[in-house]
């Protein structure tokens, strides 16, 4: 029997450490991979931990079909993230996927990307999509400093790249929002994508609705299960408290009480 | 050998194997379809319904603890009406017993929910929730007050003409007068355990980490309980017991049975992974097959004290 949605173990194929808050975990699927959209994300089960019980939810990073691989961005937060960085290239990784809803596609062809810390994580694939359907994004990443300014070259691949950084050490100073391109009469973009901290995600939110422009967010909750049964990830919305693992993670920013 | 016999009688009702799944941990079992085949449960106990739409407690409704987890998620829920107008029509014929736990505040929302749910065909029982940590009214307050855990099971068994299960709650002095308190007003089969009072602290923040401030606690720290409270009651009542509380795997299963439980739910475990419940029916029949028993139902409280 064929199921949608895989418990798998994956291969750990390349492990890439990417500043010291944050590491990229390449995994290689036994059979081939199902459809993975923007936005979806995968339960890692951390083996070994006793401190930890649950799954740790990532957002899918990037998908490689042609090696049967996808990635993920994880930053080191806790013990579940501590121990998964501890990973090496041929390791086993039990993992849940592909979980939750996606971005959805664009009217339009003047979109920016907004993602802050390692919440740019999803937007690398969304960034891959959009160009497969022919849209070229403005790919505006904010990081702390310019030791953690990283994987460029992989958005640059997809569009045009500006970066923040806290404190000006790489591309304008201070937080995403304080770009320049956001302190202009008219914003040149009529849809935004935005992921990162809740609070980077209000402040463009305020932004897009200042200017009347769509804007989808992709949101992280605490979770327990990841697929629905345990009501315990849910968001206000306009239809009441739903999921933010099945009816999310991608909201438009309409339905939030934001 | 002939293959081990997992089907075990509760109350009349024939499941295929003692292992079905608990209300809370596997919504309306539908969502598990993307898994796994529900035919291979002996049941599915789906999630709470109550008298009237519920939203639940706000954010956040979750705590991971050493080997578990803290809730207050508060009986979210659409209500009996949505239940049996929506929810009902697309799982009736799931090729596995569909068992709904009626929750409530007043002991009339409980009897009005029951009757709403005893003219639904396929659905051959109820849980009664006499025990959940997390509402502000009622719930576990029919589940700590032996005469209430009565009153409320009586009230109900007169409109309820099918199997009725109540489950208890483990916040409580003793777990067996609760246990009798719901044979007494007519219980065919006692549940338990549900989770257990607790709380968790983000110290950084001085904070309590559910919207709560408490919620209930379940997974694997709470094995020990549970099953020490299956064995007390197993030893008190003659009803048959469904038991759960931090079931992981088919050995978990094995030693509530063993304590005197004629099936279990796996409950904490669906959220680490959905496809748990189908490895522990599995799991037991290998258990079965390993020290070459044949009927399940010979493990029942077959506990070796002396």
């Amino acid at each position: 029997m064929h199921f949608t949605k895989q418990v798998q173990d994956l291969r750990v194929i390349s492990y890439s450490r990417l500043n010291p808050r944050h590491f990229v975990l390449e995994l290689l699927a036994p059979d081939p991979l199902p459809v993975i959209l923007p936005g979806q994300f995968a339960q890692v089960l951390v083996e070994d931990s006793p401190s930890t019980f649950l799954r740790r939810p990532f957002s899918i990073h990037a998908v490689d079909v042609a090696k049967n691989t996808f990635r993920l961005l994880i930053q080191i937060k806790g013990e579940g993230t501590r121990h998964l960085s501890r990973l090496h290239v041929g390791d086993s990784l039990n993992v849940l996927y592909p979980l939750g809803n996606t971005f959805t596609l664009p009217t339009t062809k003047e979109v920016l990307l907004v993602g802050g810390g390692c919440g740019v994580a999803p937007l690398l694939i969304l960034a891959q999509f959009l160009n497969q359907n022919k849209v070229h994004p403005t790919i505006l990443v904010g990081f702390r400093t310019k030791e953690e300014v990283s994987e460029i070259e992989e958005y640059a691949k997809y569009g045009k790249v500006l970066i923040t950084t806290d404190d000006g050490s790489e591309g304008e100073k201070g937080l995403v929002v304080d770009h320049s391109i956001f302190n202009r009469e008219s914003l040149e973009f009529k849809k935004i994508y935005c992921c990162g901290p809740d609070a980077m995600m209000k402040a463009v939110a305020k932004i897009a609705r200042l200017h009347r422009v769509d804007c989808e967010v992709s949101l992280e909750n605490t979770m327990a299960c990841g697929f629905g049964v345990c009501l315990c990830c849910i968001t206000p919305t306009d239809k009441g408290n739903e999921r933010v693992c099945v009816e999310g993670p991608v909201f438009n920013i309409n339905r939030l009480k934001w | 050998m002939v293959t081990p016999d997992l089907s075990v009688n509760i109350a009349g009702m024939h499941f295929k194997n003692p292992v079905t799944t608990a209300s809370g941990t596997f919504g309306y079992g539908d969502e598990f379809l993307d898994f796994m085949d529900l035919g291979r449960l002996g049941g599915i106990f789906v999630k709470a319904v109550t008298g009237k739409n519920r939203d639940g407690n706000g954010y956040p409704r979750m705590a991971e603890t050493a080997s578990g987890m803290l809730n207050s998620v508060g009986l979210q829920n659409k209500g009996v009406d949505h239940f049996c107008h929506e929810i009902y029509p697309r799982i009736r014929d799931f090729n596995t017993h569909i068992i709904v736990n009626v929750s409530g505040s007043t002991i009339e929302e409980y009897v009005a929910v029951a009757e709403r749910i005893n003219e639904l065909e396929k659905i051959p029982a109820i849980e009664l929730n006499i025990s959940c940590p997390n509402v502000k009214y009622g719930g576990m307050a029919f589940g700590t007050i032996p005469s209430m855990a009565t009153e409320v099971t009586a009230e109900v068994r007169k409109v309820y003409k099918k199997v009725l299960m109540v489950k208890l709650s483990p916040n409580v002095t003793s777990i067996t007068d609760l246990a009798k308190a719901a044979v007494d007003g007519g219980a065919d089969v006692i549940t338990l355990i549900n989770t257990l009072l607790g709380m968790a602290i983000d110290a950084e923040r001085r904070r309590p980490i559910l919207s709560t401030i408490t919620g209930g606690l379940s997974g694997p720290a709470i094995k020990p309980v549970a099953l020490r409270m299956v064995w007390q009651v197993h030893k008190a009542v003659s009803v048959p017991i469904i038991g759960l509380g931090g079931i992981m795997n088919a050995t978990d299963a094995i030693e509530f049975i063993l304590a005197g439980a004629s099936a279990i739910q796996v409950g904490t475990a669906n959220f680490v992974d959905p496809v748990a419940s189908v490895k522990i029916a599995e799991g037991i029949e290998a258990y079965m097959k390993r020290h070459k028993i044949e009927a399940m139902t010979s493990l029942i409280g077959a506990l070796r004290t002396e």
